[in-house]
């Protein structure tokens, strides 16, 4: 507590001690530079993923075609430039993991958490600088050892992102089981530690921090979503790390929690008596609760961007508020629905459907709320709002195949297959993406002082969410088709000949897609040093951080720190001059504030 | 006409590249380079929203109409029709909800598209509309987890009865193998362990000191005789692997260390099978790929394909290692005679090791 209150002095005083270089730009306190170095790391990444992701896409759509790219790229991995199988693999696998912790969760929530927690509720900084400078770094680490990973002689880890043992624990399965492997795993490590730190500092601080009149029913719906998904992670990153202990102990210590009866390579090998399926339990028991890890913060994001440009208040307050605790309560109950064909007791399975598609109430009752809040409105058409609206749009277009997903009975059939690739990427993969293009679209004024350029934002837009649906739509048909996922080519089943076509179709737009985002990274660098300057209060925002000034000072603001008199969301209040009032301003004679 | 999207959405951009050099344009001359979405912007990405929901359901529309034909045939297992009536209820009912609600969440964007003199409807709360929404997914999802939860008992149900047949699915890096329990109907018990013996030729590890075991048959191609239910009891040496067989709506994972289950009655002989209008029209459609992507091997001193006949194929479905993606094996249904005559010429374990 002595920290907190530390931090949160009233007045602003000894704040502005000298800052040298590297304790401002490296090892800085600053929830604001911290956020930015997240942001940046996770690009970073984010090109990294994405870009494998279109070498695999190449090679899925001429298979075993030589390319200059992957001769010039993969090296000796593509001999005569024609892709290994087992590179293939390792592609998918890195990109998997990359995009889900790498990108997604560091990269979205651990960016806007940062930002916003202290600056939305009023508070100098979060509850204690030093870990969330701990947790960065530890992130950096854990992206360093990733990336190192790929340079490993016999190549990355390639098991797959949910790296299921026997597969990624017995170095004679596959190449990739080796020296890739332990690196995937050390890599997981730091970054379990990193989200850790960073979750438990961004629980601290929205519980201890709040401004006056901050209260919780006053908090805007970012913090909410940044606040439960601290919860859910704090909940569940500690079984993934017992697990990857456990995958560590088979792997290296001769110990069979995983392993069983296993005979490869002309040896039998000594493991008794583990299960793999006690690994799956495990990963799931994070792995599910990682989708809304991921899913939150960007639907968090949206509600916000939402709101204020369609100058209305966000529909249904309290609802979206539920709806974000029952998503998250449920989120750690339904993890068996990856598994209902793992060999698990069928009844287990049925549990699980029942769990998994109450899910899907909690998110329609978000997604209802959302069209409704456009209903009516004025909307200010900005590409952080374009990114907002097409995130609902892919939310349901995923989400419902998730109904069919979620049934242990249907599941039996796509189970595994591009089906299932074509609803989590919309569901998870698109919409958490387009929650972080909204996110710095919306906050890059804050976070740099500057906008970026409207109109590069609009072609990025239209190229991407075109060029999403054009890539992920067909995919369902090819999972019903059949077709399994992570298969390097399906040209040795002549049934499947006739998916080639479509195969050529998801990959042009795959590539056309992924060109568009260079628009982006132009216009977010550019505009870092050369865009135009912006004013407070840009999109005329009722939050909090928009008090605060412009230039970026440690303590958030100079003097005291505003209080808070209303909600979030009072956009277009009958009786107001504006159509916005911020939240620091007080009641006049007479206004009520809204029960909501 | 496969091109078709590509060619949408290259002019889509290629509209979205025009207006956006014109509103460049426009905002060089007046000197205005404000990154805040004015009026002209609203009106521009309000219609393009509109566009987009066009866009949306013409995909939906064109993508059925397209590949429609690559979609499984006619399910060839008992329990399958189940299966796929419950699969064309729960699509009913997503594409109903998808149709309204990108609908409204697209129109809402194109109508209320802002400018200076709008004002928005303050509008924070209904709590009986919010009921509504929250009520009537619950109805409908009761419904589809009520039905999901029958289909999925009746399924996963396993009983053996007189005439049950029980096949052994056993898997490895990177092949399947069935084991049939010969004339006694009792598989042998089997273990990795026993692998080694008789030089190797003991493939799926079949324990030499039960006597239940000599008479079992271990094949590289699935028979099924039509008509019966089969069990499949799976086994794995290695890693994870899946046993997938779409054409019966049928899967389940294989896990070194412990024997999982999944039994279906085949309805459909592979026979009538290749008789079945969507598999005559699908196989022409390869064959005819095939004759084409045979062209360009020829010319360069290749073999050509050879025509490519229907059969049922099992698949590994649980990535395994670098040849994951070729680990298949054939699957045969036939009739009961058919069937009885080809298990007759199958070798048993004793004949294999003596």
């Amino acid at each position: 507590m002595s920290i907190t209150q530390e931090n949160n002095h009233e007045e602003d005083h000894g704040h502005h001690h000298k800052e040298t270089f590297i304790t401002k730009y490296i090892f800085s306190q600053d929830h604001k530079m911290i956020a930015k170095q997240y942001l940046i790391t996770g690009l970073f990444m984010g090109i990294i993923g994405i870009l494998m992701s279109l070498l695999f896409r190449l090679q899925l759509a001429w298979p075993e075609q030589p390319f200059g790219i992957f001769e010039a790229l993969l090296g000796k991995w593509a001999p005569d430039g024609v892709m290994d199988p087992n590179v293939y693999l390792a592609l998918v696998t890195i990109h998997g993991t990359i995009m889900v912790f790498f990108v997604l969760t560091a990269g979205l929530s651990g960016t806007f958490s940062n930002l916003l927690i202290p600056l939305q509720i009023g508070a100098r900084d979060m509850a204690t600088g030093l870990l969330n400078m701990i947790a960065y770094w530890l992130f950096f680490i854990s992206s360093i050892i990733m990336v190192a990973s790929l340079f490993v002689e016999a190549g990355p880890a390639a098991s797959g992102w949910t790296v299921y043992p026997p597969l990624s624990a017995i170095p004679q399965a596959q190449p990739g089981a080796g020296l890739g492997m332990t690196l995937w795993l050390v890599s997981m490590t730091f970054f379990i530690a990193s989200s850790l730190l960073g979750s438990l500092n961004y629980i601290v601080t929205v519980i201890n921090l709040r401004t006056k009149g901050m209260t919780f029913s006053r908090l805007p719906l970012t913090i909410w979503a940044f606040f439960i998904t601290a919860v859910i992670g704090v909940v569940s990153f500690p079984v993934l790390l017992s697990a990857a202990l456990l995958l560590v102990m088979d792997r290296s210590f001769g110990t069979s929690f995983f392993l069983s009866d296993i005979f490869i390579q002309g040896e039998v090998l000594h493991y008794q008596g583990g299960s793999p399926v006690l690994y799956e339990h495990l990963f799931w028991f994070l792995g599910h609760p990682e989708v809304y890890i991921v899913l939150l913060p960007a639907l968090g994001i949206t509600s916000e961007i939402i709101a204020t440009n369609s100058r209305k208040p966000i529909f249904g307050y309290r609802a979206m508020v539920a709806s974000i605790l029952a998503i998250a309560f449920l989120s750690t109950i339904v993890w068996g629905h990856h598994m209902f064909i793992s060999g698990m007791n069928p009844f287990l399975g049925s549990v699980f459907t029942f769990t998994t598609l109450l899910i899907a109430i909690p998110s329609a009752v978000k997604a209802f709320n959302y069209i409704t809040t456009l209903w009516k409105g004025n909307l200010q058409l900005n590409p952080a709002m374009l990114f907002s609206i097409a995130l609902v749009s892919t939310f349901i277009s995923g989400g419902l195949t998730g109904i069919i997903l979620g049934d242990s009975a249907l599941d039996i059939n796509v189970h595994d297959t591009y089906f299932v690739v074509a609803h989590f990427h919309l569901v998870m993969g698109i919409s958490a993406l387009y929650g972080l293009f909204a996110g710095v679209y919306h906050w890059f004024p804050k976070m740099f002082g500057r906008m970026m350029n409207k109109n590069l934002g609009y072609f990025h837009f239209w190229v991407t969410a075109i060029g999403a649906y054009g890539v992920f739509f067909p995919m369902h048909f090819i999972g019903m088709a059949g077709l399994p996922r992570r298969y390097y080519t399906n040209t040795a089943f002549p049934y499947f000949d006739d998916l080639a076509d479509i195969n050529v179709t998801i990959t042009v737009f795959a590539l056309i897609t992924g060109l568009a985002q260079l628009v982006f990274l132009y216009n977010f660098i550019h505009s870092m040093y050369y865009g135009k300057k912006t004013e407070q209060n840009p999109w005329r925002s009722t939050t909090l951080e928009w008090t605060a000034p412009i230039k970026h000072i440690h303590g958030n603001w100079e003097g005291k720190i505003p209080h808070v008199h209303r909600w979030a969301y009072d956009y277009s209040k009958p009786g107001q001059k504006e159509d916005f009032v911020p939240q620091h301003i007080p009641l006049k004679k007479g206004e009520e504030e809204l029960q909501h | 006409m496969t091109n078709f999207f590509i060619f949408t959405a290259l002019i889509l951009i290629a509209i979205s590249v025009w207006q956006i050099t014109k509103i460049f344009e426009l905002s060089q001359t007046k000197k205005i380079n404000n990154q805040i979405a004015d009026d002209k912007d609203n009106d521009f990405n309000g219609k393009m929203m509109f566009a987009f929901l066009i866009f949306i359901y013409a995909l939906t529309i064109y993508s059925f109409f397209a590949y429609g034909d690559v979609l499984l045939p006619d399910a060839a297992s008992e329990h399958g029709s189940t299966y796929d009536n419950l699969m064309w209820i729960s699509f009913a009912v997503i594409f109903f909800v998808q149709t309204i609600t990108q609908g409204a969440l697209h129109y809402f964007s194109y109508k209320y598209r802002g400018n200076k003199s709008r004002k928005a409807f303050f509008y924070a709360d209904n709590d009986r509309l919010e009921m509504i929404w929250t009520v009537i997914p619950a109805i409908v999802l009761a419904v589809l987890i009520l039905f999901g939860l029958y289909t999925w008992t009746d399924i996963m149900t396993i009983e053996e009865k007189d005439d049950t047949l029980v096949v052994e699915l056993y898997a490895q890096q990177f092949n399947w193998k069935a084991r049939y329990a010969g004339e006694d109907g009792v598989l042998g018990d089997a273990n990795i362990r026993f692998l080694q013996d008789f030089d190797g030729k003991n493939v799926v590890g079949i324990d030499s000191t039960d006597p239940n075991g000599f008479d079992d048959i271990v094949v590289q191609e699935l028979h099924l005789p039509v008509g019966r239910e089969v069990i499949f009891k799976m086994r794995s040496q290695d890693v994870l692997h899946s046993a997938f067989m779409p054409h019966f709506r049928a899967q389940m994972n294989v896990v070194p260390g412990m024997i999982t289950e999944f039994a279906f009655k085949p309805i459909t002989t592979t026979e009538e099978m290749r008789q079945n209008p969507d598999i005559i029209s699908k196989v022409k459609k390869i064959n005819k790929i095939r004759v084409e992507n045979s062209k360009e091997l020829v010319a360069s001193g290749d073999e050509p394909l050879e025509p490519y006949i229907f059969d049922y194929v099992l698949l590994c479905n649980k990535i395994c290692g670098g040849s994951h993606y070729n680990m298949q094996m054939k699957i045969i249904v036939e009739t009961e005679d058919e069937f009885n005559k080809w298990i007759d010429d199958q070798q048993t374990f004793a004949e294999v090791i003596q």
